[in-house]
């Protein structure tokens, strides 16, 4: 695999691989040295044109785990200040020969773009609306940790999928896992035809005992002003997973960062059944698997001769 | 080259798995054993350390920590491979600061997984001396590294591949050689 641009690339059984990957990397967190020589003397550019907290950080923390060297690049306090395009950023960047770009934009497509620009392996952190695949992937990880396998479970996605690029990643991951999968939300919220992605589609939160899983998507409250809902109040009153909706067996993960009592109560943020703090840790292995992945397939620094190794 | 032949069978290899277990023993006499610990090398190495760690057991009457570790992202040879490899947790679940550490391999060959598993044995700890034991050994060494306990020396040739089959895995134990197909001596 040379770039991870879209969940929409990969197969089952690439999934299966890399958190098989992952879970092998699990292991590491527990060690006195959390690190392997995996990608020494490659170098990882981190290109951030968005804020973010723990996407970036887990993609730093997974370059450095592996022992690449890691570079941040943020927009703002950058060139792109003074006009620069995105594609003269990566030109210049790329000068310096990264063997891979995490690169996160509020662009739709700009990461399979900058994979035309570039030959260093490109892994999309985000596009815009369009899909955070890493994200998708460390969900699926969390949930076979949890249930051992999503085939033929139900997975309820409830919120904002209108806004959201981690919905329309994982409809398409959690379905190549064999899950069936939901949406439910205010009407303004889904999108209108997203049955066409093979999913169901909720406008109550009546049936959700029904679901294995329940993944609450953020409110994005920044996205507030254009109305999509009357008010915070009154979508938390009929669409908030809190202790009354939601059953004890029943599996609670979220993308973060949580508003607390607006998408989640907090007494279902803090119960034993979301896995919320297992997906943030989940992020870090996931993504050294995906680096791994995507930089194992290419050619390394000249370092040692050719020879079938032991 | 077109041979396949049975270098070692199943009571050859248990044979065989035995001394080492006793060499082992003799060569640690001074504390009983007390310090030893045993890692295998995934995964053939893995289960022959699981086998010469029971035989180890009934040696010297007591219990003693056993690992495994899985060395493929201490390898040297990441984006050279044809194929990503397949990859198993390590299990080191002891401290390993002070003790003698017997690594067990299947076959020794040019050395680079052993050095790989060397890395990665000090990232759990500092042992007191690292030993290694292989069931094969098949010479064409490129590293300085030697075995303190070998089954069988096995001189090949590099068209050759020595081919370790264990029962957990491949329902029978021996080792074979045999011609590897598209390389030439």
């Amino acid at each position: 695999m040379k770039h991870l641009l879209s969940v929409e690339d990969l197969g089952r059984e690439d999934i299966e691989r890399i958190c098989d990957r992952a879970a092998s990397f699990s292991e590491m967190a527990d060690r006195e040295i959390k690190k392997v020589p995996a990608l020494r003397g490659r170098t990882v550019l981190n290109l951030f044109y968005e804020a973010s907290t723990r996407t970036r950080f887990s993609f730093e923390l997974a370059a450095k785990r592996l022992s690449a060297d890691v570079v941040n690049f943020s927009a703002s306090g950058s060139s792109v200040e003074k006009g620069e395009s995105l594609k003269d950023t990566v030109l210049t960047l790329g000068a310096h020969k990264p063997d891979a770009i995490v690169i996160r934009t509020p662009w739709a497509g700009a990461a399979e773009l900058v994979s035309r620009w570039t030959p260093a392996a490109i892994v999309n952190a985000g596009d815009g609306k369009h899909e955070h695949p890493t994200q998708a992937l460390l969900d699926v990880h969390t949930l076979r940790e949890r249930l051992g396998s999503l085939d033929g479970s139900q997975v309820w996605i409830v919120g904002d999928v209108l806004h959201s690029r981690v919905a329309r990643s994982n409809i398409i991951a959690f379905q190549k896992m064999g899950a069936h999968v939901t949406l439910a939300g205010p009407p303004t919220l889904i999108p209108r035809g997203i049955e066409a992605m093979g999913c169901e589609v909720r406008y109550t939160l009546d049936d959700l005992g029904s679901a294995d899983v329940v993944y609450a998507l953020r409110m994005q409250n920044e996205r507030m002003s254009e109305s999509w809902v009357p008010s915070l109040r009154e979508y938390a009153h009929w669409y908030q997973v809190n202790g009354r909706r939601l059953g004890p067996a029943q599996v609670l993960m979220h993308p973060g960062p949580v508003n607390r009592g607006v998408e989640l109560s907090a007494e279902v943020v803090d119960s034993p059944q979301a896995v919320i703090t297992a997906q943030v840790a989940a992020g870090v292995v996931v993504r050294m698997a995906v680096l791994y992945e995507v930089l194992a397939h290419s050619e390394a620094p000249a370092r040692t001769p050719e020879g079938a190794p032991a | 080259m077109d041979h396949d032949k049975v270098v070692l069978d199943g009571d050859d290899m248990r044979r065989t798995l035995v001394r080492i277990a006793h060499e082992i023993v003799e060569r640690n006499d001074g504390a009983g054993g007390a310090d030893l610990a045993i890692v295998g090398i995934h995964r053939r190495g893995a289960i022959l350390a699981r086998r010469i760690h029971g035989l180890l057991v009934d040696l010297l009457e007591h219990d003693l920590p056993i690992g495994d570790l899985d060395i493929a992202f201490y390898r040297d040879d990441v984006g050279r491979r044809a194929e990503q490899p397949t990859v198993h947790a390590s299990h080191v679940d002891f401290p390993i600061d002070g003790l003698t550490v017997v690594l067990v391999d299947d076959v020794l060959f040019t050395g680079r997984t052993v050095r790989s598993a060397i890395e990665a044995l000090f990232d759990y700890g500092r042992p007191a001396r690292v030993q290694l034991a292989v069931l094969a050994d098949r010479g064409h060494r490129e590293l300085p590294i030697r075995p303190d306990y070998v089954g069988k020396n096995l001189p090949t040739s590099r068209a050759e591949r020595v081919n370790v089959r264990v029962e957990e895995l491949d329902d029978v134990d021996e080792v074979r050689i045999a011609a590897l197909t598209g390389v030439t001596a």
